[in-house]
């Protein structure tokens, strides 16, 4: 069969399951928009390549398989960057299409010709100049396989334009992926060192990160911890790992976690990490961290073992694997009366928790953005789709959205970028229409990437903007107030828009409340609209997100208000 | 913490850019690269890297493990520790007055290095060693004048164990 490098793409895309595709055209790929429209793939075309890719990453983190963009070469190329680095941090599987120069030119500094690949090569599992259309199909095929498998992440394919016009004998293509064996199945003796370690246990803690979300692994950490009676905490990027309203969560661990779960770390004998990777922002002061404890950590990357923390029991695995093995061999164990043995460690925890919950004032003047997520959460009953922006719209909405499920917390953990809540929020509503999706931002995220309201409009995906606006770049100014004497050096952020009339410039729906009695009506009213809806809430300046622990010190740290 | 020295032997794909890949890995995580060569095998599809490196052990684990994430990469062996034979070839120009040829080409006798290329004023030497013995030579040749010195970085190979 005689195919065109184009067609060899859309082929090879239907074949690996896609529907949507997030993309921006140009000149260097006319040839593949071309053939794009002659499929029944839908291309929901954003105003900025960076939105494209935090829309696919949203798409996948919602759905849990592989988003997808399509961008021209050059500028449509760098614009990816960002979106392709925050991916790589998070694990986030997506494939990234990019066009090039025809290769007779590659070189030559030609008209949008840009090294892409050389400059993702760290940001991306894997990267791919394609070079003849002969190795197209099997690339794309590559490309997805890597994606998806393993430890999951961004993985960007270059098509120069003589490679997707190209006409060739199309074979199919068997990958090329030689050594490429991510380890699935865990050590069955690890796993038993661990079961007893978990019987000798007296202050046992659980701590789940992303790595389970990423591998579909929420009921069997549910279930593990159900029979194990352990408290358990999360990463960022982990919320929604385990239900927050159980008894047994602690709350998010890190910099701005809560009191119980940085003090259970300090005073745990035996920390079980499941797809966590310890990042410094969990951690603090790493020579500090749960330093009475034996640790074990369970990850399908072996990088990530020993990187930051040294490690009593290392088990490289699936974490759904892993914890399903693990299930079973707890099943065949009797580990008694575990609330009982459990009492006096609870007991302490219950001592800290009662030490500093989270809490804020709500007094009758001004609105505070705590109260407004506490609102949502219980207007949306804790079951929307939330993406954030970054800083503290983004921990506040981490402490205060409790959440129940996985894949409902969308946000950039690793890159921790600002203008990714919005098009995430995108990508989350056209992989899931019938659920409510919820961006909580900040004023200043938010014009990150303001432009992609035109894209919810236009592809009738309706999204909805929480934007807790403090006229100041807010965590930042925190920083300031609590470690530069409160010079708020270019935070202020007093002029912006009037985002009511924005939003409607942009054809959707604007509303702003700037009283505490308004709160609850504007989210209801915003909240029941079909459409996409910015719900402005002019929030108390100088709020603060706490508990904090400084950069640098010990987790346990902690400053409380 | 002490810092050792490393020596890995890399098998990877015999693709453009692969060793690019490795050395950003070294630049962009902070690890150090002190020699490195690379070459085709004797199978076509695969090349070998032969790396010195240096760092606490930590460290050298990471980038072992490192380097095995990369698609590219076959297989990591680290020799250190290991039997294994380790040779570098190295060209030294070096002054050659008069007065100290004779102790010049004494040197080049000991070393059984050989002398590529005279001139009136130079000797141009040819020597296949390991590093300490490349090391030894050039502080003899030092006091000579140096001129020049280009060398591959190191190959190495592991010894087949004996049977029995
Ligand atoms: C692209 C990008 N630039 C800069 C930063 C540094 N930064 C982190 S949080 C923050 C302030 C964010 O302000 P805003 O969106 O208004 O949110 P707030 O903290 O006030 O909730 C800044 C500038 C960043 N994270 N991302």
């Amino acid at each position: 069969m005689k195919l065109k490098g184009a067609q060899i793409l859309m082929k090879v895309l239907q074949e690996e399951g896609v529907d949507t595709i997030f993309g921006y055209p140009g000149g260097a790929v006319i040839d593949i928009y071309d053939e794009f429209s002659k499929t029944d793939i839908t291309h929901i075309l954003v105003r900025h390549e960076q939105g494209a890719v935090h829309a696919a990453d949203g798409y996948a983190r919602a759905k849990g398989t592989v988003g997808v963009c399509l961008v021209t070469s050059g500028p449509g190329a760098t614009n990816t960057v960002t979106g392709i680095a925050s991916a790589y941090m998070d694990s986030i599987p997506i494939v990234v299409f990019t066009g090039q120069v025809p290769t007779s030119l590659i070189g030559n500094d030609a008209f949008q010709e840009v090294d892409i690949v050389g400059i993702t090569r760290p940001c991306t599992k894997h990267n791919y100049l394609v070079k003849r259309t002969e190795d197209l199909g099997r690339i794309v095929k590559e490309a997805f396989h890597l994606a998806r498998s393993g430890r999951p992440g961004p993985v960007l394919v270059d098509i120069p334009k003589d490679v997707s016009n190209g006409v060739i004998e199309y074979e199919e293509p068997t990958l090329k992926l030689n050594s490429y064996q991510p380890v699935y199945e865990p050590d069955i003796k690890s796993l038993e060192k661990l079961v007893a370690l978990i019987k000798e246990a007296k202050k046992p803690l659980v701590l789940g990160g992303g790595g389970i979300i990423l591998s579909n692994a929420a009921k069997e950490f549910t279930e593990f911890i159900n029979k194990t009676q352990i408290p358990v905490t999360t990463s960022l990027m982990g919320l929604g790992a385990f239900p927050a309203p159980d008894p047994l969560w602690l709350g998010m661990i890190g910099m701005h976690g809560t009191y119980r779960a940085n003090m259970t770390t300090g005073e745990c004998d035996l920390m079980i990490t499941v797809g966590a990777r310890f990042d410094d922002r969990v951690t603090g002061k790493t020579d500090q961290f749960a330093r009475q404890a034996k640790i074990v950590q369970i990850d399908i990357d072996p990088t990530s073992i020993q990187k930051n923390i040294p490690v009593t029991l290392p088990i490289v695995g699936d974490c759904k694997k892993t914890l399903a093995h693990l299930n079973n061999l707890l099943d065949k164990e009797d580990l008694g009366d575990l609330k009982a043995k459990r009492a006096k460690w609870f007991e302490q925890i219950d001592t800290w928790k009662e030490k500093a919950r989270l809490s804020y004032e709500q007094k009758e003047d001004v609105i505070k953005p705590q109260y407004v997520i506490e609102k949502l959460y219980e207007l949306t009953k804790g079951e929307a789709i939330i993406t954030t922006e970054v800083g503290q719209n983004q921990m506040w909405a981490a402490q205060y959205y409790h959440l129940k499920q996985p894949n409902h917390f969308i946000t950039s953990g690793g890159l921790g970028v600002m203008g990714f809540g919005l098009p995430a929020a995108i990508g989350a509503k056209a992989a899931c229409p019938d659920q409510m999706v919820v961006d909580i931002a900040g004023d200043g995220s938010i014009q990150m990437n303001i432009q992609e309201l035109a894209t919810a409009i236009q592809f009738c995906l309706p999204v909805k903007i929480v934007l807790l606006n403090n006229q100041y770049l807010g965590m930042v100014r925190q920083w300031q107030e609590l470690f530069y004497e409160k010079r708020y050096a270019c935070t202020a952020m007093e002029y912006a828009p009037d985002f009511v009339k924005l939003a409607e410039a942009y054809g959707a729906v604007g509303l702003r409340a700037t009283k505490p009695e308004e709160v609850e009506s504007v989210l209801s009213e915003g909240l029941s609209n079909p459409g996409t809806v910015i719900m402005e809430f002019v929030v108390s300046r100088e709020e603060g997100v706490y508990p904090m622990v400084p950069a640098g010190a010990a987790i346990t740290e902690m400053l409380l208000v | 913490m002490t810092e050792e020295k490393y020596i890995l032997s890399i098998l990877v794909d015999n693709e453009p850019a692969v060793l690019s890949r490795i050395t950003g890995l070294f630049s962009g995580r902070g690890y150090n690269i002190d020699s490195l060569s690379v070459a085709q095998t004797h199978d076509p599809l695969v090349s070998r890297v032969t790396m010195l490196t240096r760092g606490t052990e930590p460290i050298l684990d990471q980038i072992k493990k490192q380097l095995n994430k990369l698609i590219n990469v076959r297989e990591v062996i680290d020799l250190t520790g290991m039997e294994y034979v380790q040779r570098e070839l190295a060209l030294i120009k070096v002054t050659a007055e008069p007065e100290r040829r004779a102790e010049i080409l004494r040197i080049v006798d000991i070393f059984r290095c050989q002398v590529v290329d005279v001139g009136p004023a130079h000797y141009t030497l040819a020597v296949m060693a390991d590093e300490g013995k490349l090391t030894a030579l050039m502080k003899l040749l030092k006091p000579m004048g140096i001129k020049e010195v280009a060398r591959t970085g190191s190959v190495a190979l592991s010894r087949e164990t004996c049977p029995g």
